[in-house]
């Protein structure tokens, strides 16, 4: 075990999109057990306090390779692509007019004949999209086309936002 | 974070929210969007024949600061030749709406969709 380790080295998963969520929270529980204070209580103060980094290090790893987007957002960081903060290459115009027609959706599904169905498909509709985009990093990732993977996790971002604005309108009309 | 009255008041009576027909001949349209925020504006100018902007129309979805910075830049643009708007700077709307250094980006989108805007009628003006 070592922090200068990449999250996928350090929980010895292959250094690839593709992570099997078995794999991955065996691996964790694995890691987490070996660090648990309990294990480290009779060791110095130093072996003890290393222990903690390493978990802090272990659930960071854990959170960034459960989400698919923070997933391919990691992969190209350790390529040196900055996908957190925002750039100004812009996106296609037909992406942009795509969002801002679900954004209006969303907007006006409160004043819809029916708002329960019409969240429901929109969430469907913007599931699929994030499906086919994680499909679509696989590929330029596979394909080693950096620039292309780039665009496809500014286009996630989008859409990622979307579904946490619509799962929040969902609560908040239905769940109470 | 407190937005400034300034902000508040774009973002509560927001100027010329709404939608011109894309195809016509005469609007422009920038659309731009910051994915760390999820945020997408669109901005649309009407230009009549001696390359004045007559009128402006944006609508965005984002927080207060990019409603105010676009709002903002609909109410400047109008009576502004094509060459003095696309060289609109972020720095002034910023300046104008006292944006705190983490909403700086709003007022860079809003530039990007003025100048987008003005791409978008000039490439339909030489076809």
């Amino acid at each position: 075990m070592d922090i200068t380790q990449n999250y996928f080295e350090f929980l010895g998963l292959p250094v690839s999109f593709d992570v099997d969520p078995a794999q991955l929270s065996e691996r964790y529980r694995a890691l987490q057990q070996e660090l648990h204070p309990d294990r480290h209580s009779h060791q110095s103060e130093r072996e003890q306090r290393i222990a903690v980094q390493y978990t802090t290090y272990l659930n960071e790893a854990l959170a960034t390779l459960k989400s698919p987007l923070k997933r391919a957002q990691y992969l190209l960081s350790l390529q040196g692509v900055d996908t957190l903060s925002d750039s100004r290459k812009q996106l296609d115009p037909m992406f942009l007019m795509e969002q801002m027609e679900l954004r209006e959706r969303v907007a006006e599904a409160t004043d819809h004949a029916d708002p329960e169905a019409e969240l429901d498909a929109l969430e469907q509709q913007v599931d699929a999209e994030i499906k086919g985009l994680e499909a679509g990093f696989a590929k330029a990732w596979g394909n080693s086309n950096l620039e292309e993977a780039e665009q496809v996790v500014r286009k996630m971002q989008f859409m990622v936002k979307l579904r946490t604005e619509v799962e929040a309108l969902e609560d908040r009309l239905f769940d109470d | 974070m407190a937005y400034s009255e300034q902000v508040i008041d774009h973002y509560e009576n927001p100027r010329n929210v709404g939608k011109m027909d894309a195809e016509d001949p005469h609007v422009g349209t920038g659309m731009v969007g910051a994915p760390a925020c999820g945020d997408v504006m669109r901005l649309q100018i009407k230009v009549n024949d001696e390359g004045v902007i007559e009128d402006a129309r944006f609508k965005t979805y984002g927080c207060g600061s990019a409603i105010a910075s676009s709002s903002l830049v609909t109410e400047w643009v109008k009576g502004m030749t094509l060459d003095e708007a696309s060289e609109l700077k972020n720095s002034k709307i910023a300046e104008e709406l006292a944006l705190p250094p983490v909403k700086i980006h709003c007022s860079v989108l809003a530039e990007d969709a003025i100048k987008a805007a003005v791409d978008d009628y000039r490439k339909k003006q030489s076809k």
